[in-house]
């Protein structure tokens, strides 16, 4: 049966999708605290840029964490001389592209969370002796962590959804990089429809179920953060 | 000796529109009463004094203790004042049960344990909450709520208490009652009070040492002096 080809992509997707999103929410939760509530042009100016991963072209996205992660680019080559590491072609590489492309969602979903938070109830936690690192773990994120958790979800099903600048950076190589947006696209190519087919239907139950568990977890949400 | 010292000056500016606060007074009283219409600038003096808010220069001391000091760089943070603050709108957490909400300020650390000390339920006993202790903040009437905030803040052990517009939130029925029980609650904790109005009924009913604020300023009491007695 061609389903069981789908496993390896799948496991790999998986894979890369949750470190991307693991990652991609540790930074946008980190980077959201520090912009603050106050908007100011300047931060959000910086969110603006922060953003671009967003609305560039996944191929622009690509060349530029070529360009950064490559052989020769600043970073691949420090990583590649000090260290003997290189990402390019890796599915660590396909990671950090996923990561990339996800994190402004992370990002905007946190600072929407953290700025709907009462800020009266972080003063009050002041007053009472907390301190910022106390008021936010005990105040901010517990208020929060649904805002948190839908960015997270969506960056999860971006991640997943990642095909442009996981090509450029890890190519498509069956069983090593090649995850299920990628494996889906290499057999229409190669004029397998059974293989496609069944790639194409563990996508849809996969989006299926993740969509199922969302729902699930931000049941009591109000709104979700859509950018 | 003097209580609290304040000598602060600080411009706020909203859209277009520009707020100069300019407040000095000073007390030794257990009960200060801030009296004053809206718009006054009661609160910013109260979150001033509290830390949350920075005046442009000035000066602010509690017990001989510098908290403020614009000549001398001195700012000591919200958090090392040991001031409590009652809210307005109370502020409650509510994630976190009234035990929990009490116990806030009790225990340092990233997490919101579930421990609660002697201490704390005596608090929670003292203000008649004991029935109420895993209850959530929004369960509770405005005038629980009142009194979990006031045990919150006096959980804390604070030189001193704030209060911004206690019974603004109540109905006029609790308030004559509220009074009371925030008034001994206060003295049994023997906590001196800073507490702000517009109402001139809780003027009356506090006693205590009066600054009246009118317009960001410091005005000489002038209405029904015989009004306010010391008690």
């Amino acid at each position: 049966m061609m389903l069981s080809e789908a496993i390896v992509p799948l496991l790999l997707t998986l894979k890369v999708a949750t470190l991307a999103t693991v990652f991609a929410s540790i930074v946008g939760i980190a980077v959201a605290k520090f912009l603050g509530r106050r908007r100011t042009f300047a931060r959000d100016v910086v969110e603006s840029l922060l953003t671009l991963p967003l609305v560039l072209p996944p191929t622009v996205l690509g060349y530029y964490l070529l360009v950064v992660l490559g052989h020769n680019g600043f970073f691949g080559a420090w990583l590649m001389r000090d260290f003997g590491i290189s990402l390019i072609f890796t599915w660590q590489g396909a990671v950090i592209a996923a990561a990339v492309a996800a994190f402004p969602l992370t990002l905007r979903a946190a600072r929407a969370a953290f700025s709907d938070v009462d800020a009266q109830l972080e003063n009050a936690a002041r007053t009472l002796g907390a301190s910022e690192s106390e008021v936010f773990f005990r105040v901010t994120f517990p208020l929060a962590w649904r805002g948190v958790l839908a960015g997270a979800l969506l960056a999860f099903a971006r991640a997943m959804g990642e095909f442009g600048a996981t090509l450029m950076v890890a190519g498509s190589l069956p069983g090593r990089t090649q995850t299920l947006s990628l494996a889906i696209y290499d057999a229409v190519m190669a004029g397998d429809d059974a293989r496609a087919n069944a790639l194409v239907i563990v996508s849809l139950v996969t989006a299926v179920v993740v969509l199922l568990i969302a729902a699930r977890l931000l049941q009591r949400t109000q709104r979700m953060t859509l950018t | 000796m003097t209580r609290i010292a304040v000598a602060i000056d600080k411009r706020i500016r909203a859209d277009r529109r520009e707020f100069q606060l300019s407040i000095q007074f000073e007390s030794d009283a257990d009960v200060t009463v801030m009296y004053g219409p809206s718009g006054a600038g009661k609160t910013l003096t109260l979150q001033a004094i509290a830390g949350l808010l920075r005046p442009d220069s000035g000066h602010i001391a509690l017990n001989e203790r510098t908290l403020f000091d614009s000549a001398k760089s001195i700012d000591v943070p919200a958090r090392k004042r040991d001031i409590g603050f009652v809210f307005q709108e109370y502020a409650l957490f509510p994630h976190l049960t009234v035990l929990q909400n009490v116990a806030f300020g009790r225990r340092r650390g990233w997490w919101n344990r579930n421990a609660i000390d002697e201490e704390v339920r005596a608090i929670v006993a003292r203000m008649h909450l004991e029935r109420f202790g895993d209850a959530f903040p929004l369960e509770l009437s405005g005038g629980q709520q009142q009194r979990v905030a006031l045990a919150r803040a006096l959980a804390c052990k604070p030189h001193l208490l704030l209060l911004d517009e206690p019974f603004s939130a109540l109905d006029t029925e609790l308030r004559g009652q509220l009074r009371t029980e925030l008034i001994q609650a206060a003295r049994d904790a023997a906590i001196p009070m800073l507490v702000i109005t517009h109402d001139s009924d809780d003027v009356a009913a506090f006693g205590g040492k009066l600054v009246n604020v009118e317009n960001g300023r410091v005005i000489p009491p002038n209405i029904g002096a015989t009004h306010f007695q010391t008690t």
